[in-house]
Formats: C-alpha cells, sequence, structure tokens
C-alpha cells in the first residue's frame, strides 16, 4: 500500500474526481503553476484550461465560482491562504450560504472552497489563522476539517459530491508532515460524521487538524503514567456530530476541547456548551478548553509561535489535570 | 493554624464518626474545650482542644466517617499571627502516650501562601480567599459532580461512605463505578436515618437491620475467637450463703448512699482472689504468645443498649469488694450512656460474665480474646440440697460456668480454678 502525505491525498484526489466529472474546475491564485503549496502541481497539464489563475481577489474567486455553480458546472476554489478568505465572507455567508434555503430547496449550490489553515509554520500574522468558528457558525456552508490523508480523500470526494457549498480546510503544518497507508480509490465518507480514534476511560479529548495529531500524540505518553484517553477526530465542525461527540463525553465524563483558535468565542465554546446542555449528568468534572491565547495574531517568532500554538506537552498537562480532579 | 487530626482512640481502631461538632466555624476555642465527639467500634468520646484560638474550617462534617490521622478541622491559634511555624511548640501541647495512643494528633500547617511575615489579624487571614488549587487543593469530599450523584442515586451507592481519589479527596466516576463493581457493602453510615430496608424475598419479606460499628466489631471478635481459640467449657455448682451474708452486711449503708448493691462484686473478689492462685488463667494470648500478667484486670460483661461492653476493672486485686462494687457501677453506667474512655476498655486480662441477671443458670460464654478465660456467674436459685451427711436442706445456689482457651491450659487448670473459686466464695467473709 502506498503511503500518501496529506497533499498527496488531496492532489491524488483532485485528478480523480477531475477525471470523472469534466464538470469540476479549480480556480484559484498561482494554481495553474501548482499553487504555493504544490497541491495543484502537475493538474494543468493533466487538465489542461480546468486549473484557472485568478485575479487576487478573493471575492471574485468565490463570486465567480457561486456563478458557475449556478450555471451547472462544479467549482473548486483555492484560496492561498484561510487568512486570505475574509475578503470573500460576504459572497460565501451572504450569498452562497443561502442559495438553497432562499430557493426553498428548488437549487443548490454545489461548490467547495479549499484552503490551507493553521500555525506552526512560521506564517506570521497573514498565514497562520484558524478560520472554522467564523464559518463553523453560518447555517448552509459545511466546514471539513480532516486530519489524515485517507479522510482528505474520502471526505474531499465528499466535499465535491455534496451540492451545498462545501468549506474544505486543509491543515498547512500537516500538509507534508503526516503520513498514512492510503489503498485504493477514496473511501465513500458522509459529511458530519466525526471518529472516535482512541478509547481510554480517563479523559476524553476533543481536536481537530494539527492539533489532533499533538492530542495523539500525548495520549500515547500518558497511557505510561496510567491515564488513557479517548480522542475525538472532529473531521466536521459543520455539520456538528453531536452524538459521537456526547458518546465520547459519556464515555469518561472530564473532556477538553484543543483548539489552536484563540479561545473565546473558539469552536471548542461551541462543543463545550453541546456537552454541558446534553450530557451534564454524566459529567465528573469541569469542560476544559486549551487553546491559543486571545492575543489578535499568532506571533512570527519560533519562541512565540510556540508559546501560542498548543502542543502534546501542553496537552498532557491539560489531560492529566483533568485526570486528577 | 493548627490543624487537628482524628487521633487513634485505642489499640485495633482505624476510623472514627464525629457524631457531633461541639464547636462551630468561628466559636472561640479555648485549650482543652471538647471540639467533637468522636463514635468508634470501642469508644465514644470527647476530643479535647490541644490549641486556644478560633475554630476554623471543619473539614469532616458530622455523621461521617473518617480514617485515623483525617484531618478534621482548623484551628486558628490566639496570637499566632505573625508566628514563622516552627511547629516546636505544637509538639509540646501534643498529648502524652496513654492519653491518646495513637501518633501526634495535630500538627501545624505552615501558611504556604505568604513569604512575608503575616500583619493581618487572624480573623483576616481567615476570610481571605483561598489558594490555588496547584498549592493545596481545597477539600472536596463533599462536592459531587453530576454524574457521581447520578450513578450513586442508580445504584443506591452511600456516597459518604466513598473515599475518593480526586483533587481534595473529591469522589470520582471511577470511585462509584468501583463501589457498584464491588458490590452492594453494609452501609458504613452511623447516622440515625439509617432505617431497616424492607426487602422481599423467595420466600418472604424480612428487612435487613444496618448494623452498628459496635455490632460488628462484637461479630468480629466472636468469630475470630471461635476460629482461632478452641474452647472448652465446665461448671461448678457454688453455695452463696455466704455471699448473700457479705452483701446483707453491706447492703443498707451502700445503699444509703444511692447505689445498688448486686452479689456480683463479691463473686468478683473471690475471682481476683482465685486468679492469685490460678495465674495460668489471668493471661492473654497475643502475637503467637502465651502471656500472663500479674495485675489482675477483670472485664466486666455489660449488656449495654447498643450492645456488649465489655469495661475493665483495672487492679482488681487492690479492690474491696465494696471498692469493686464502685467500680463496676460506675463502668456499667458510663457504658449504658455511652462515655467510657478508652483505657475503661483496655488491658483486660480475664473476663466475668453476670449471666445470672437474665434468669440463666447455665450458659455457655464465648472466651473474650485474646484473654484466655471468662467465667459467669448465673442466677442463685434456692434449691435443696444435701448437707451435712444425709440432711437436705434449702440453699441459695448458683453455678459458675467456666469457658477456656485450651491452647493456653487444659482442664488441670481450669477444673483447679472452678474447684478453689467455689472454696473461695463459699467461705466468703
Amino acid at each position: 500500500m502506498p503511503e500518501m502525505t496529506v497533499i498527496e491525498a488531496i492532489r491524488s484526489t483532485l485528478a480523480e474526481e477531475m477525471a470523472r466529472d469534466d464538470r469540476i474546475f479549480i480556480m484559484g491564485e498561482d494554481v495553474e503553476a501548482g499553487g504555493v503549496f504544490r497541491v495543484t502541481d502537475g493538474l494543468s497539464k493533466q487538465f489542461p484550461g480546468r486549473i484557472i489563475d485568478s485575479p487576487l481577489a478573493e471575492s471574485s474567486i468565490i463570486g465567480l465560482s457561486i456563478g458557475a455553480a449556478h450555471y451547472g458546472m462544479r467549482p473548486i476554489a483555492e484560496i492561498q491562504f484561510a487568512d486570505f478568505i475574509h475578503a470573500g465572507f460576504d459572497q460565501l455567508c451572504s450569498e452562497a450560504s443561502r442559495w438553497s434555503y432562499r430557493t426553498r430547496g428548488d437549487s443548490y449550490l454545489p461548490m467547495v472552497v479549499r484552503t490551507p489553515w493553521g500555525g506552526g509554520v512560521h506564517g506570521g500574522q497573514h498565514h497562520s489563522q484558524s478560520i472554522e468558528a467564523y464559518y463553523g457558525h453560518i447555517p448552509g456552508i459545511k466546514v471539513v476539517v480532516p486530519s489524515f490523508p485517507a479522510d482528505y480523500r474520502s471526505l474531499l470526494r465528499a466535499a465535491i459530491a455534496d451540492p451545498n457549498p462545501v468549506l474544505f480546510l486543509e491543515h498547512k503544518r500537516t500538509y507534508r508532515l503526516v503520513r498514512q497507508e492510503v489503498e485504493g480509490a477514496a473511501a465513500e465518507q458522509v459529511i458530519g460524521k466525526s471518529r472516535i480514534t482512541r478509547r481510554g476511560d480517563d479523559v476524553t479529548v476533543i481536536a481537530w487538524g494539527l492539533m489532533l495529531h499533538e492530542t495523539l500524540a500525548a495520549a500515547k505518553t500518558l497511557a505510561g503514567e496510567g491515564i488513557e484517553c479517548t480522542v475525538v477526530d472532529l473531521l466536521s465542525v459543520q455539520p456538528l456530530d453531536r452524538e459521537t461527540i456526547l458518546e465520547a463525553a459519556r464515555m469518561t465524563g472530564k473532556v477538553l476541547v484543543v483548539h489552536e483558535d484563540t479561545l473565546t468565542g473558539g469552536f471548542g465554546a461551541e462543543i463545550a456548551a453541546l456537552i454541558g446542555e446534553h450530557a451534564f449528568e454524566h459529567l465528573d468534572g469541569p469542560v476544559r478548553r486549551l487553546a491559543g491565547p486571545d492575543i489578535p495574531s499568532m506571533p512570527y517568532h519560533h519562541a512565540m509561535e510556540d508559546f501560542f500554538m498548543p502542543d502534546a506537552k501542553k496537552i498532557a498537562a491539560a489531560i492529566r489535570d483533568l485526570a486528577a480532579y | 493554624m493548627a490543624i487537628v487530626k482524628l487521633p487513634q482512640l485505642g489499640e485495633s481502631v482505624t476510623e472514627g464518626t464525629i457524631t457531633q461538632w461541639f464547636k462551630q466555624e468561628g466559636d472561640p476555642v479555648a485549650f482543652d474545650d471538647a471540639l467533637c465527639e468522636i463514635e468508634t467500634e470501642k469508644v465514644t468520646a470527647e476530643l479535647p482542644s490541644m490549641f486556644e484560638g478560633t475554630m476554623g474550617k471543619i473539614l469532616v462534617p458530622q455523621g461521617e466517617t473518617v480514617e485515623v490521622d483525617t484531618p478534621l478541622c482548623e484551628i486558628l491559634e490566639a496570637g499566632a499571627a505573625s508566628d514563622g511555624g516552627s511547629g516546636s511548640d505544637v509538639e509540646e501541647l501534643a498529648p502524652k502516650p496513654g492519653g491518646w495512643s495513637g501518633g501526634p494528633m495535630a500538627i501545624r500547617e505552615d501558611d504556604g501562601a505568604s513569604v512575608e511575615p503575616q500583619r493581618e489579624p487572624v480573623a483576616a487571614a481567615a476570610r481571605r480567599a483561598p489558594e490555588p488549587a496547584q498549592r493545596s487543593p481545597e477539600p472536596r469530599s463533599r462536592f459531587y459532580s453530576p454524574v457521581v450523584m447520578r450513578l450513586a442515586s442508580e445504584h443506591n451507592i452511600e456516597l459518604e461512605s466513598l473515599s475518593g481519589s480526586g483533587i481534595g479527596g473529591r469522589v470520582t466516576r471511577k470511585d462509584v463505578e468501583a463501589a457498584i463493581k464491588a458490590g452492594p457493602a453494609p452501609t458504613r453510615r452511623r447516622e440515625a436515618p439509617s432505617r431497616p430496608r424492607p426487602a422481599a424475598a423467595a420466600n418472604g419479606a424480612y428487612t435487613v437491620v444496618p448494623l452498628s460499628g459496635t455490632r460488628k466489631t462484637i461479630a468480629e471478635r466472636m468469630t475470630r475467637s471461635n476460629l482461632e481459640a478452641p474452647q472448652a467449657w465446665t461448671m461448678v455448682e457454688i453455695d452463696a450463703t455466704a455471699l448473700e451474708a457479705a452483701r446483707a452486711r453491706e447492703r443498707a449503708r451502700f445503699e444509703a448512699a444511692g447505689g445498688k448493691l448486686t452479689l456480683l462484686p463479691f463473686f468478683t473478689l473471690a475471682v481476683c482472689e482465685t486468679l492469685a492462685s490460678n495465674p495460668a488463667l489471668n493471661a492473654r494470648w497475643e502475637d503467637g504468645e502465651l502471656r500472663r500478667y500479674s495485675d489482675l484486670n477483670i472485664g466486666i460483661a455489660v449488656a449495654a443498649e447498643t450492645g456488649l461492653v465489655v469495661p475493665v476493672v483495672h487492679n482488681a486485686a487492690e479492690l474491696s469488694a465494696m471498692g469493686l462494687a464502685n467500680r463496676i457501677n460506675d463502668l456499667a453506667e458510663r457504658a449504658h450512656s455511652r462515655s467510657l474512655r478508652i483505657e475503661d476498655i483496655e488491658g483486660g486480662t480475664f473476663t466475668v460474665n453476670n449471666t445470672g441477671s437474665f434468669g440463666s443458670i447455665a450458659s455457655k460464654p464465648i472466651v473474650n480474646y485474646p484473654q484466655v478465660a471468662i467465667v459467669t456467674m448465673e442466677r442463685v436459685v434456692k434449691r435443696p440440697v444435701v448437707v451435712d451427711g444425709d440432711a437436705i436442706a434449702i440453699r441459695p445456689m448458683f453455678n459458675a460456668c467456666l469457658s477456656f482457651d485450651h491452647r493456653a491450659m487444659d482442664g488441670l487448670e481450669a477444673g483447679q480454678f472452678l474447684a478453689d473459686l467455689k472454696r473461695n466464695v463459699e467461705s466468703f467473709s
């Protein structure tokens, strides 16, 4: 079985889907030449005319994609960095998200917006942002946050097949960091399901993106100390898999939500509220959040970036604390 | 600040129940003031304060059973606010052996919060906000999380009986689950409202009687005695004429003082005389050794409302019949009012059981382990007996029954003891 990086998982899936459906095209900044992270590397040769460079204007990338989708195409927009997507916020949140609702389901808007998010690459102020809380708040957009290559493949396939706008978030630090053996075609997978990837009796940790990998590393360390973690790979922010989250919360009664987005109003707040509301009688401790500090942006300097980002060590400390509660 | 801990109230006592707090938070506390009442398997005792000051936080609520050395309460010592806290003065105040047989009952805790000498008044220090959890976790033994409450109510778990493994002694979900897995344990709460629970069985309804600490201790001791000590039994018939004559002589004077004079003190005196010449029976089988004692510490079985208790008349050999009468009455009274002290129930070397008070004429007592023998005085009844050759007379007669640990002696020693006892009682003067 071939081992794939996240980049390879995304690229191979794009190629497979484009070969299958010629309505699919990719639009974004510098995508024809392969894009800054080389995700679309080689695709313009394979699919001439279907990998389209756009102006440096995110609102137009998303707006054009909306228009193309109206006309029966299957656009995949690439936003070079998630930090830039807010220029297209209005197109995405005021237009794309409401199309099916406005037409009472008479028509749909099948489009995918892919974008690399997250820190840990010394990206500084404009290349490190987490955006899932902003867009996860909007009904009408699906927000997907895979962590492993196989899930990147199956969820990208599902995103392309989905008749609704899907924001597909790719953690840039994991692009070449995370590898996984991947076999055959991308699996059938439904958007909106989370997965319990590890089962333990002491503390439940819910994470996504890079933080999931840091959490799994922490869980492995803690298993040697006799602390067993249940770990939930969230996979999808919107729709939120409430059942799986609550099931995992009930398993231990002690929940830690980890995200690198800043704490206040981060998506962890939504998960904590869900658990407080629906698993109250199963709680054996406070629902805790480990998140980035409430400061305006991810710092550039590596020491400051380390300070900002939760990592396996900080996660392990938070789990220990909760386990002892 | 001083922390008062649960002292070890007697041999083999590992836990105690706070039955009553006499001081509440903020109350002034003088040296030797009773802080609370503690019930253990053996005794109920008041815990005197070794400190002067103000009552601080009560850490163990009324009705809760805790292990020896568990912090019970805090006392904010008068004039100790600026004390650096070396602790030496506390050690001087700590109880001496003989009072409490456990380790030091109080320790001083440095106020970890302040590095600088404290200048604020004691009361202000008491009101100060608690330290962050990392420094010294606040006691949380009475905080129950939602899941703990739910599991406890679903499985009828008495949370107060669990010891918590969480921060500050908090009972966690896992603690409750372990208790559920361990199955229904007899309730350890001694509080009154543990009413019998009606339960249906295959062959009729019955009620489960909650076991008191005393009941459980009796059960354990009796079982141990029967399992470990092979016990033989023997009995003699004794003429009580001389005992009754002796009592008649003393009765008016004694009862004028308000006491009730039974035959038991006279019989006990005879037992003491007999033991002096039969040391094999004044012994304990403990730690794999047979230990004969020179002192006669005679246990007197008392049927208190809460269960059998055996207070001890120490150095009984030094007492007259009247002295024994006073001591036995005093002990019995305090056994009934549950105010026996530790020393009142410890160190017995032989036990006398006045089974006759129930009307019994023969009984088979169980040796009061680790002692090696117990004698009963059965009811005195007038019976026709053959005296002076072939004459028949009516005499007050009673039986004395002896159970003994056959590991410690044989029938020879036991028979000799009873023969001597019979002679001593019948020739009592």
